[in-house]
């Protein structure tokens, strides 16, 4: 047994000390009758070597960016992640830590988590940031309970059509079984309509959900649709791309009440959709309806300014039922790695990254556009580093055609939903761009394409 | 040797034009930003983030680590939290490339080697739980609970029925009722007995066809089984409910005793501690669940399937459950830790689990047996994987608290175990001492609990003395919260 | 107010009256009994609030605790001051403490709680 350190004889004394005479004899609680009688079906252990190669293999089974140039988007992106947030992840000292519950043994994680709090503050212009939340879309929902909370409506929410699908998927699971209607403004050309947005708002609306850049990779009119929820008392909660504010508005600076987003883009790599990181900053007046753990600056006993979880009063663990949200751990290790990442960037790196991938996304939409059969999806629209394509051959044929080139586009629009929307969409493709692609990547594309 | 500069505010150190990462200039013909983006849209500042060099970065960040406790470096009891050792081979393993760098959207057939991994994970979770009907999704514990709440809720209503309790004893974690609450159920506590163990009085008393689930942690939050739990079930199921079962404390009955098995009608596993995730101070953790066969076509979608005869590259697919509650989360779940978990699995095979859980119980009892005369533990004779002992005796003798013992044991270097949870003892102190430490590791361990209980009690009170901070001001934190650093941007 | 003349609830509430108009705090008993409060959230001017229902709620760091409402009606002040600085609950909890004013709808209700001297009881036994 790697990890057991009892031998057959220390296990003899200690059952002596504990007064019975067998290993057996400590399950004595568990009647008879509930014990498995035959061992577990599963399959038999591997050594260290063993398990490697095993592993390895499946890796090998799968196609990965070593074989495919990643150009695919829809929340998950491959940006660079710099050696330096994976050495320190990879301390021992941050990921076999618990929660930093004994302050005096955990200031280490305590500091980093409020300074992840503070990067998150002046990244997004918010005054509050707690510590993380899952991800993505679990920050939609819980955006939508404490909307409810600071409002006092508790029977409907509107979300922008041009939501991430799968986010207004899980505020529909989240939402609709407490009989809180959700409504969606159907997304037809690429962004939201402002007046479809006022007509499907009212005084019984706890939030207006709106992803900028949305889904399509379209910018919406964030600061006018913050208008447009607070005309009717509604909290505007806004799901931003955190590379993006390197060049875009922050929400804090046009007036959002709750800003969201997807954090995997700040250091953490793909690994098959999670563990991501849900990011979720506020205004300071609403701190006590905020989910999730807040860390907080005091002092100690000698007078020694030091960190500690703040708050807690929130929190399920003390407040059970009436907590503001269920959540308990969250996602500390990949909230370390956007605080090495955000450090190391700076207000120089983030604008770097963020103007380098909305460049050569303007540049791969302009030569994508030039080949015969595909088409942009909302040419009149201003994106920023992802764009929806259409295909004439459609969508597969698209996928398929640069997969043997050697490119992953997608995802393409036909995975989702979509009510209302033209027949366009079900033969659109999105194509994200990050600073990670060359011109001669993009190039080597378009010109499989155009073969 | 500590070197205090480094572990100033990261804002402190920021320097204007300090870079700490440097990208190529644009290889394509570039426009002015305002073409592309309407002035509206654009920002009109920079970001607040701090200009500092990558050494800077490694320095300031390696320094805060060594401020912490962690498993590699101390014992850790903390009781209900699973702190056991963390293998390295798990940390390898799940950066490969052709794991590490998968994009969630990647066509199926070239992800055969991840899904045939997950769905070996499906299969593996489903018979350790006795249930054979599970979903990876849920991001975390908490998670898992509220999805088979809800997939419970489905359930009902497919079947006409309308539900609207959910019962918990009142030791159960937090998460239960916030859960529940969430899940848009009315939340019924119940009391707990004599010996620590459901009452089953009080929960006969609360059953009626309003009950919808009755949830319940086994082995509970006071480390003991509950020995009636069959027949706990049966009561349930005769109301028409079902029983969730908290897997927080799986490690103790591994290949022992299965939920399924047991009454359980669902339940969730913590991956970040029953399969060593790890914690990663405070996440990301893993909660997937598993479910009876009829609860089967409920669960979030999606989940994998296997079919044998398909071709290789179409053997493992991901498909929605004919009457899925939906998503619980965007993609398919925290799968960095299921990986690790997976690789743990493997490790460990049937007889490896079943010695895990031997000597997690073994190690709690020993620790207790070492303790209980100094500590005593007020419920039970025999525990499983933890005990929860009481600090009430020296309280009452010399007013020593559970958290003048939990602080001094840092200046020992022991991290402190869980105190003041479970809520039903009074000062309580929960030992979770797990099945990675060894026996010298525990008679230290309580040697000096035996050492404190005899030292001044004044001495005790602004215990610890040798930590880089000593008792944190938490109501001047709560008061006026400092939730972000001060430094000028 | 003269703790004499005011009317106790078992869940710890005060209630001192001029005219229509109930005065509301929490005993010094509840105060000592949540320790350190860090946060008070008062029922908003204006609005309405029920007997034994909930109006309000005071935290400490560990433990938070419902208040309840003695009387039903319309209230129609709040002590402010109490949300940047909770140490008159616990300096003065029958004074400068006091936490909401209420417009009774239905002053029969006060008929059911306990003198200062039968609360002192109570508060002996339920500290057993």
């Amino acid at each position: 047994m790697p990890y057991i350190f009892n031998t057959p004889e220390q296990q003899q004394e200690m059952l002596k000390t504990i007064g019975v005479d067998s290993l057996e004899a400590l399950f004595a609680t568990i009647p008879s009758e509930l014990r498995l009688d035959r061992p577990l079906e599963i399959p038999p252990a591997l050594t260290e070597m063993e398990l490697q190669a095993h592993v390895s293999r499946l890796a090998a089974k799968n196609v990965g960016p070593t074989s495919r140039v990643c150009m695919q988007g829809g929340g998950a992106y491959d940006h660079f992640i710099p050696a330096a947030v994976d050495e320190i992840a990879r301390r021992g000292e941050f990921y076999t830590a618990y929660t930093p519950y004994q302050a005096e043994a955990s200031q280490g994680s305590l500091q980093t988590f409020f300074e992840f709090q503070s990067l998150i503050c002046r990244l997004t212009g918010m005054d509050v940031s707690n510590a993380s939340l899952y991800e993505g879309g679990t920050c939609v929902s819980e955006a939508a309970f404490m909307a409810m909370r600071v409002t006092n409506r508790h029977n409907r929410v509107v979300l922008l059509g041009s939501l991430h699908p799968e986010y207004q998927q899980v505020v529909e699971t989240y939402l609709t079984h407490l009989n809180c209607e959700v409504v969606v403004v159907p997304c037809v050309d690429g962004a939201a309509d402002p007046a479809a947005v006022d007509a499907a708002m009212n005084e019984e609306t706890a939030c207006l959900v709106i992803q900028h850049p949305n889904f399509f990779g379209t910018l919406e009119e964030a600061e006018q649709l913050t208008e447009i929820a607070h005309k009717y008392g509604a909290l505007s909660v806004v799901s931003y791309d955190p590379i993006s504010l390197g060049i875009l508005k922050r929400p804090g600076d046009y007036g959002a009440d709750i800003a969201i987003a997807e954090g995997q883009s700040l250091g953490t790599p793909l690994q098959f959709g999670g563990p991501y990181l849900g990011l979720f900053s506020c205004s300071e007046k609403f701190v006590r309806r905020m989910p999730g753990r807040l860390i907080g600056q005091t002092v100690d006993r000698n007078g020694k300014r030091c960190y500690v979880l703040n708050l807690q009063a929130r929190e399920q663990h003390i407040r059970r039922d009436k907590a503001t949200s269920n959540i308990c751990s969250n996602q500390g290790l990949i909230a370390i790695r956007a605080a090495v990442y955000l450090s190391l960037l700076g207000k120089q790196g983030i604008r770097e990254v963020a103007e380098l991938s909305c460049q050569k996304a303007h540049y791969a939409a302009e030569q994508l556009a030039m080949v015969e059969g595909i088409e942009l999806l909302f040419p009149e629209r201003s994106f920023f580093k992802e764009f929806a394509v259409s295909c004439s051959e459609g969508a597969d044929y698209l996928l398929r055609k640069a997969r043997q080139a050697g490119f992953d586009l997608g995802p393409e629009l036909s995975r989702f939903d979509y009510k209302n929307a033209s027949d366009q969409f079900q033969t659109g493709v999105l194509v994200a761009i990050t600073e990670q692609r060359t011109r001669s990547e993009i190039d080597q594309l378009v010109t499989a394409l155009k073969a | 040797m500590r070197n205090k500069l480094a572990t100033e505010s990261l804002f402190a150190l920021s320097q204007p034009g300090r870079r700490g990462a440097e990208f190529p200039a644009a290889d394509v013909p570039e426009r002015p930003l305002s073409e592309l983006i309407p002035a509206s849209a654009l920002a009109d500042k920079p970001t607040g983030l701090p200009e500092v060099t990558e050494s800077d970065v490694i320095r300031h960040f390696v320094n805060l680590s060594t401020l912490n406790m962690c498993v590699d470096t101390h014992f850790y009891p903390l009781g209900s939290c699973t702190m056991k050792y963390n293998p390295k081979r798990h940390e390898r393993l799940a950066s490969l490339p052709g794991i590490v760098d998968l994009h969630p959207y990647q066509n199926q057939s070239d992800l055969q080697g991840m899904l045939g991994m997950l769905y070996e994970m499906q299969e593996m979770l489903a018979e350790i739980a006795g249930l054979p009907a599970v979903s990876l999704q849920p991001a975390a514990g908490a998670q898992g609970e509220f999805t088979a709440l809800l997939t419970a809720k489905a359930y009902f209503e497919d079947r006409g029925e309308k539900r609207t309790k959910v019962l918990f004893p009142n030791s159960a974690h937090g998460t239960n009722p916030a859960s529940a609450a969430i899940a848009g159920f009315d939340c019924v506590q119940l009391a707990s007995s004599k010996e620590g163990l459901v009452d089953l009085e009080d929960l006969k008393a609360h059953l009626d066809d309003q009950t919808a689930v009755f949830m319940v942690t086994n082995p509970n939050t006071l480390g003991l089984f509950e020995k009636d739990i069959k027949q706990i079930a049966q009561m349930v199921h005769d109301v028409g409910g079902l029983v969730y079962i908290d897997g927080a404390n799986m490690n103790a009955i591994l290949g022992y005793t299965r939920p399924g098995d047991f009454g359980g009608d669902m339940m969730h596993f913590n991956v970040h501690k029953t399969f060593t995730g790890p914690h990663g101070a405070g996440g990301p953790g893993s909660g997937p669940i598993a479910v009876r066969d009829f609860l089967a076509d409920f669960l979030p979608g999606p989940v994998i399937h296997f079919h044998p005869d398909a071709d290789e590259t179409d053997q493992y697919t991901l498909e929605t459950p004919a009457k899925s509650i939906g998503r619980v989360r965007s993609f398919y779940g925290n799968i960095g830790i299921l990986v690790r978990g997976y690789c743990y699995l493997r490790t460990l095979g049937a007889p490896g689990l079943k010695a895990v859980s031997e000597n997690a119980v073994l190690n709690a009892n020993y620790l207790k047996a070492l303790l209980k005369d100094v500590l005593p533990v007020p419920n039970g004779d025999l525990c499983m994987h933890e005990f929860v002992a009481s600090a009430s005796k020296s309280k009452a003798a010399n007013g020593i608290t559970a958290m003048d013992i939990a602080k001094r044991l840092l200046d020992f270097g022991f991290h402190a175990p869980t105190v003041y949870f479970p809520l039903v003892v009074p000062e309580a102190i929960m030992v979770e001492p797990t099945e990675t430490e060894s026996k010298e590791t525990l008679d230290a361990f309580a040697e000096t609990i035996i050492k404190i209980l005899k030292e001044d009690p004044e001495f005790l009170h602004q215990a610890p003395h040798s930590t880089i901070v000593q008792r944190p001001d938490e109501v001047v934190a709560a008061r006026n919260p400092i939730l972000q650093c001060c430094e000028p941007q | 107010m003269d703790q004499a003349s005011l009317k106790f609830t078992k869940t710890h509430e005060w209630v001192g009256v001029e005219g229509d108009i109930a005065t509301v705090g929490i005993s010094d008993f509840a105060v000592n009994q949540l320790t350190d409060l860090v946060y008070i959230e008062l029922p908003k001017i204006g609005s309405t609030c029920e007997a034994g229902k909930v109006f309000g709620e005071v935290e400490s760091v560990k433990a938070v605790s419902d208040l309840y409402a003695p009387v039903s009606g319309e209230i129609v002040e709040a002590n402010e001051a109490l949300v940047d600085d909770q140490s008159p609950l616990s300096d003065d909890p029958f004074g400068a403490g006091w936490i909401t004013k209420v417009k009774m709808s239905n002053p029969a209700e006060l008929d059911q709680f306990m003198n200062a001297d039968d609360y002192k009881k109570f508060c002996e036994s339920e500290a057993h």
